[in-house]
């Protein structure tokens, strides 16, 4: 694998962005601190979404699963293994849920696919309610030292991961795989490419991402219940993000995050009594006018510009 | 192909972000609220939570505000919905603390909400008097939050004063000791379920069906009908509101024939008693109040006058009090939270469920644990140092 000098310019200020992002916590503790924590982890979740629903076209809704099964491994954790550990733990166990999800689900395309996923967050949750009940557990409390600022830089180190890891797929020939299979999957199979691995191989990032933010943000939620855990409103929020920014770049579902947890915060902070209407009226607006996400509305502009030039 | 649609939501973007800035004014004081409007908890938030604070403020504003130094303030009340999402509730405690500067938080509802927050409260210094938080925790949780009091009780007290209550009806000659208990698989259902097991071996009692159901199940006869063909003397039921319905609904049905039947979270709900009327007749439920005192019949009367529904019997008078207690301590030391944290600790309130102070894990230890619908009112019949427990009826059919 050789490096273009545009390359390592961009690997250049992919880093500095991330250094600018974590002074954050020194320049302001609180209120967009705050925000910095919400934004850093819908990118999180939404970027890792993106490698995978991206190329493929596969929608997943099994964020929440994932999410919550990885505030399960902390909450249950906590008392006996350092955090560092849980984290990966969690990132292990996302993989292995999603290969196995994988594997019995990718081989149905479309909305079966779907509703696979979005059935996911409750059967798991079911799962764990189950095993709490028999064995009549009390409720998890997630007691540390960690603070705001300690979870933001962890969240931040997970985005970096993500984005390395996303580059580094996109070059790889199993990247090459699934903008085929995207493409056509007929052609891609009688091309000689094992998609359901290929795709079960990709589906274990997003899996293990979601698992590994949800371990990390426990702390901040101090107490584990399933019905918050695994609330199916996060797997929606992440796909509406990602499909705000547009999924088929690497940047694209960051670009959707950003305004997207300031839009949110502008409609809780001003309409308190109307907040969910509100939000659901921005997501028509949304699919409405920007179909291809702001990644779509630039690949329009710069179409439109490169015309005129011609002419 | 045209940029209009872009422009379009910018603007719409800018104009919200203009509106985010709220104006601040020095001779209001700031009382931040953030709970469900919307979401799984929004039930019971709009039953027991939002309607007290309305009222509280209301009152307070009427009477020509609060006294800070010698000065009269007016309450100004800046309220967030949190969906019922913890996220939301950070953000929200966050919003009110550093952008709405405001002098006091009202404590969020609920077990997970409230802890989520929790948090925050220490960090900016807010006294969190939470009531729709009940744990066994307290020791644990105001050691690390020492800003954090709690009032409506813990998971034991609730569950072992319902075997108390039980026993003594035993032991009074009024019903055998074969007891049926079944629980909803989520968190607090749980919890009680597995405090009470061990508590009802020790009493003496045979506990003849057991079992559980999922959170949201909406067929409970099979759960009645095992119980039923188990021929308990008592039902006790550790559910949640939906199931709190379905389980009485059912029991009427299957004409449960039992000398107690108790349903957990949501039997003090005003709504209980107007849905099943004379069936709910000795129908014992978590929580209770003293309905004959004169400052909490005060209460229901302008709760229902100013915010158009009836208080429940338990939680409501509890959030009410918990602003009594915030009030009185502005009034007392001002509007330092430090000040008025180290108050809170130390004194003793005068509020309509009678004299509140707070023991050195921050925790009430009056409260009301179980009552019992009577002529068409929900009494209490067992409670921790509370005052006007009346004695228990037995379960008479469901007519």
């Amino acid at each position: 694998m050789s490096l273009t000098g545009t390359d390592i310019r961009n690997l250049f200020l992919a880093a500095l962005a991330l250094t600018i992002c974590a002074l954050l916590p020194l320049g302001d503790n609180g209120y967009w601190l705050g925000l910095g924590v919400t934004i850093a982890m819908f990118t999180a979740l939404a970027t890792s979404w993106a490698l995978f629903s991206g190329p493929t076209h596969y929608i997943s809704l099994a964020t929440a699963a994932f999410f919550g099964v990885g505030t399960y491994v902390t909450g249950l954790g906590i008392d006996n293994l350092p955090f560092w550990s849980l984290v990966g733990l969690a990132g292990l166990i996302g993989a292995i849920l999603a290969a196995l999800v994988g594997l019995a689900t990718l081989r149905l395309s479309g909305v079966y696919f779907v509703i696979f996923t979005l059935g996911l967050a409750e059967l798991v949750r079911q799962v764990i309610t189950w095993v709490q009940n028999n064995t009549g557990q009390k409720g998890l409390y997630v007691l540390t030292d960690l603070d705001e600022a300690g979870i933001y830089w962890w969240l931040l180190g997970l985005c970096a991961i993500v984005f390395l890891a996303g580059w580094l797929i996109g070059r790889s020939r199993l990247g090459f795989a699934l903008r085929i299979i995207g493409d056509d999957e007929t052609v891609a199979a009688h091309s000689g490419i094992n998609t359901a691995r290929a795709k079960v191989l990709l589906f274990m990032v997003p899996g293990a991402v979601a698992a590994m933010t949800g371990a990390i943000l426990a702390p901040r939620y101090v107490y584990i219940e399933p019905s918050l855990a695994f609330a199916p409103i996060l797997s929606f929020q992440v796909v509406i993000m990602a499909l705000l920014g547009g999924a088929s770049r690497l940047w694209g579902p960051l670009v959707g995050v950003i305004p997207f947890t300031f839009l949110l915060e502008a409609v809780s902070s001003n309409f308190p009594n109307q907040t969910t209407l509100v939000i659901g009226v921005a997501f028509l607006v949304i699919v409405y006018l920007l179909p291809g996400g702001f990644v779509g509305l630039l690949n329009k502009i710069m179409h439109r510009i490169n015309t005129r030039e011609r002419f | 192909m045209n940029r209009r649609p872009f422009l379009k939501l910018v603007s719409a973007l800018t104009i919200a972000s203009a509106l985010v800035a709220s104006a601040a004014s020095a001779d209001t004081i700031r009382i931040g609220a953030v709970a469900p409007k919307t979401g799984p908890l929004a039930g019971g938030a709009t039953v027991t939570q939002w309607p007290s604070i309305y009222l509280w403020v209301d009152q307070v504003n009427k009477a020509g505000g609060l006294t800070v130094d010698g000065e009269q303030m007016m309450i100004e009340l800046i309220e967030y919905d949190d969906q019922t999402n913890p996220g939301e509730t950070i953000k929200a405690v966050q919003r009110l603390a550093t952008q709405d500067d405001a002098h006091f938080i009202i404590a969020p509802y609920g077990t997970g909400l409230n802890l989520a927050a929790a948090p925050l409260f220490d960090r900016y210094g807010y006294p969190q008097i939470a009531v729709s938080a009940i744990t066994d925790q307290q020791a644990d949780l105001s050691d690390k939050f020492p800003n954090m009091f709690f009032t409506l009780g813990t998971t034991t007290a609730l569950a072992a004063d319902v075997v108390k209550v039980l026993s003594d009806m035993r032991d009074a000659g009024q019903m055998g000791d074969k007891v049926a208990m079944v629980n909803v698989a989520d968190a607090f259902g749980i919890e009680l379920a597995t405090a009470a097991k061990p508590l009802f071996e020790g009493a003496g009692f045979e506990i003849v069906y057991e079992t559980s159901y999922p959170l949201g199940t909406q067929d409970l006869s099979p759960v009645i009908k095992g119980a039923a063909a188990a021929e308990p003397d008592a039902f006790v039921a550790w559910s949640y509101p939906p199931d709190t319905f379905g389980l009485t609904e059912q029991a009427m049905i299957e004409n449960l024939d039992v000398k107690a039947f108790y349903t957990a979270v949501a039997t003090p709900f005003p709504g209980y008693g107007a849905r099943f009327g004379a069936a709910a007749e000795g129908v014992l439920g978590a929580g209770g109040v003293n309905p004959e005192s004169p400052a909490f019949m005060e209460y229901a009367a302008a709760h229902e006058a100013v915010t158009g529904s009836k208080p429940d019997y338990w939680a409501s008078a509890t959030t009410y009090a918990s602003l009594e207690i915030l009030a009185q301590s502005i009034e007392a030391v001002g509007l330092d939270r430090a000040d008025v944290t180290a108050h809170l600790k130390e004194s003793t309130f005068e509020t309509i469920l009678g004299p509140i102070s707070f023991d050195e894990n921050n925790s009430n230890a009056d409260f009301w644990t179980v009552g019992q619908w009577q002529g068409g009112v929900f009494k209490g019949v067992a409670s921790r140092g509370r005052d006007g427990t009346v004695p228990v009826i037995l379960k008479d059919g469901w007519e």
